[in-house]
């Protein structure tokens, strides 16, 4: 078998790679379409990005940045009546200290938007690489991070965050870190752990170990591929947790975030509002309504990304 | 030496198995592998699984050795073992590589990482199920590919020149490589299979049930494609297989196994025309003959295969064998040489008169 000169040129790799992932894009969301649920979760996280983006738009188009600035803003007109009720000027009304409520809303959009995220990719990067590695290699290695993922899951994770908070500034990014490394050596590990214990014996595996492929080769080029649709799953899934996690931080003040939907309610705790329940409700029903919303839009995308990536799930 | 497999086990010590006979590529010695029963909370052994017990075997170079036994006899285990996808528990398995880097014979079962990936690049295996061997997440450009790209034996255009060849030399397309395996049939996944296999240009295939996944119609082409590139690259096959028809059609000799050892080991014809063992007379008659007018008289095995966690003491098959005498449940037959290089692990090899079956 002497290697010869072939007369067959490909067509470039890249080429063939960007047509077999716009076909497998549109078959996906084929699927992803198909299911309801996901395709109400996407529309509700489009409406929370737009209205993010709307944000720094209205600050320098109609917003006066005195009056609207989220956090260190102040309406004169209105001295001594804050909490204003809604009115044209402040659609959702003013907080205790005078400052706009919907500009709150809308800006701290983005800081949600960043935890969950970044605490979710982090998660997920780490349980789908320890997950693996743990169904590979088994042992001593997998004892380890088993325990490890039961310890994590049964330690309280708010009360270990406020004890955390009390050693160190908990800021947006140093909470996103946290949640993320923190969630990512729990239960997702085992979950991804199970998902790649069912690819580690199919017979693929056996011959890239025929090829002579090292650990690290199987890994990278057979497990990790294989379990990707779930771990992006997973992710969906801890964009939730974080959001949520933030939000109760916040409302404790335990954070060290200027604004955040959390923080909203925090504030009317703090004057004394939150007791008046009704009366006062533009206080906290934006901020709540827009937590619950947003973790429940990343739920519903879950649900319906599950209907690709788990065939049982799928009609027919 | 080369027959080794004949030695009767007593007597012939280590350095002898260290032997390996000029033409023999192959050469298995004692072959071992217990697998622990384990129980309880503390996952004490309280056993062991002997699915493979003293194998012995050789494969001259260029030939076909057909392995052939029924559902859990440990045929699998062997093959794995050779290749060390299974560690051994003893025993020797002595190699003859072609490359210059490498000692003249290697015994595998000892083989450092080094040497190992070296053999791999001489040792291949083709798998049973075309479905879930083949990475669905790659194409069959990567599949093929990979072997090369691992041992660093080509890069760039040059893998891909070589994988058209190698689509080529199995009988399908060049083009193919940029396609996923779902979009095949099971006999092009085969193909695609023993692509891979011999992507590093290996002396040695161990065919693993190549073709029990696929119909028969598929099973006569892929079993030709087979011999194609037997004869056009040199290889030399260890067939694991069940279905006694294709193993004749394929080897050249014969083993048979029975629970976790050889019973019988000889050259194709001679084996099915005459065999020596009980166990080899009863699978032959099982075998269906394509004639209307044939009065097939089936030997029925009674019982069950025995469990390998506790095999029954002495020979292996005499409480299901009709011809079980009261020395067949004390004492052990080793393989012995009925002349002719027929093998066979019975007390009565040369006494009993079986039926064998035409060879077409």
């Amino acid at each position: 078998m002497t290697p010869t000169s072939s007369p067959f040129k490909p067509e470039p790799l890249w080429k063939v790679r960007v047509h077999l992932f716009l076909g497998a894009a549109r078959r996906n969301w084929a699927l992803f379409a198909e299911s309801k649920i996901g395709l109400v979760g996407l529309g509700i996280i489009v409406l929370f990005l737009l209205m993010m983006a709307a944000h720094p738009i209205l600050m320098s188009t109609v917003w006066e940045p005195r009056v609207y600035d989220p956090v260190r803003g102040f309406d004169p007109r209105l001295v001594g009546r804050h909490p204003a009720p809604p009115s044209w000027a402040h659609p959702l009304g003013t907080d205790p200290i005078g400052r706009d409520v919907l500009s709150q809303l809308m800006w701290s959009a983005r800081s949600e938007f960043a935890l969950g995220v970044t605490a979710a990719v982090i998660s997920v990067v780490i349980g789908t690489i320890v997950g693996a590695v743990c169904a590979y290699f088994g042992g001593v290695v997998d004892m380890f991070f088993m325990r490890l993922a039961d310890l994590e899951m049964l330690f309280p994770f708010i009360a270990l965050l406020m004890v955390l908070q009390s050693v160190m500034p908990l800021t947006l990014i140093r909470l996103a870190l946290l949640i993320g490394v923190l969630s990512g050596f729990g239960g997702i590990t085992i979950i991804l752990k199970s998902q790649a214990l069912t690819v580690k014996v199919k017979p693929y595996i056996e011959a890239a170990k025929v090829a002579g492929g090292s650990s690290w080769q199987i890994i990278r080029r057979h497990i990790i591929p294989n379990i990707m649709p779930l771990s992006f799953l997973y992710m969906m899934f801890n964009v939730t947790g974080a959001i949520f996690t933030e939000a109760v931080l916040s409302f404790f003040g335990f954070l060290d975030i200027r604004m955040s939907w959390g923080i909203m309610i925090n504030t009317a705790q703090e004057s004394g509002y939150l007791g008046a329940f009704g009366q006062y409700w533009w206080l906290w029903a934006p901020a709540g309504g827009a937590i619950t919303l947003l973790c429940f839009a990343f739920y519903l995308v879950g649900r319906g990304l599950d209907a690709v990536v788990n065939p049982r799930l799928r009609k027919r | 030496m080369r027959p080794r497999a004949g030695s009767t086990a007593k007597g012939s010590g280590a350095q002898a198995a260290a032997s390996l006979g000029e033409s023999v590529l192959l050469q298995v010695w004692r072959l071992k592998k217990y697998f622990p029963v384990r129980k309880g909370v503390f996952r004490r052994t309280v056993g062991w699984v002997k699915a493979v017990d003293e194998v012995d075997l050789f494969i001259p170079k260029g030939e076909t050795l057909g392995l052939v036994g029924e559902s859990g006899c440990g045929k699998t285990t062997v093959s794995r073992t050779i290749l060390r996808l299974i560690e051994p528990t003893s025993g020797q398995v002595l190699f003859r590589p072609r490359s210059k880097s490498l000692p003249p014979v290697v015994e595998v079962t000892k083989a450092t990482k080094r040497v190992m990936k070296l053999l791999r690049r001489e040792m291949q295996i083709i798998f049973q199920d075309p479905y879930s061997s083949l990475n669905p997440r790659m194409t069959v450009g990567a599949i093929i590919g990979e072997p090369l790209i691992v041992h660093r034996v080509a890069r760039g255009q040059e893998v891909r020149n070589r994988v058209a060849e190698l689509l080529e030399a199995v009988g399908l397309k060049p083009d193919h490589m940029r396609r996923y395996p779902h979009e095949f049939s099971g006999g092009q996944r085969q193909r695609i299979g023993i692509a891979r296999a011999l992507a590093l240009g290996p002396q040695l295939v161990i065919c693993d049930e190549p073709v029990s996944a696929l119909d028969v119609s598929i099973q006569a082409q892929v079993l030709n494609l087979l011999e194609d590139l037997q004869d056009k690259f040199g290889l030399t096959y260890l067939f694991v297989a069940h279905d006694l028809s294709v193993v004749k059609h394929i080897s050249d000799r014969v083993a048979v196994m029975y629970l976790g050892k050889v019973v019988e080991l000889a050259e194709t014809e001679e084996l099915y025309t005459r065999p020596r063992h009980p166990y080899t007379e009863a699978l032959l008659s099982a075998v269906p003959v394509p004639d209307p007018d044939y009065e097939a008289e089936r030997i029925l095995l009674q019982g069950d295969v025995p469990s390998p966690v506790n095999p029954p003491a002495g020979c292996r098959f005499h409480p299901r064998c009709s011809y079980a005498q009261a020395i067949c449940s004390q004492e052990t037959p080793g393989l012995q040489d009925c002349g002719g290089e027929h093998y066979a692990a019975c007390h009565f090899a040369s006494s009993l008169a079986l039926r064998g079956v035409k060879v077409a």
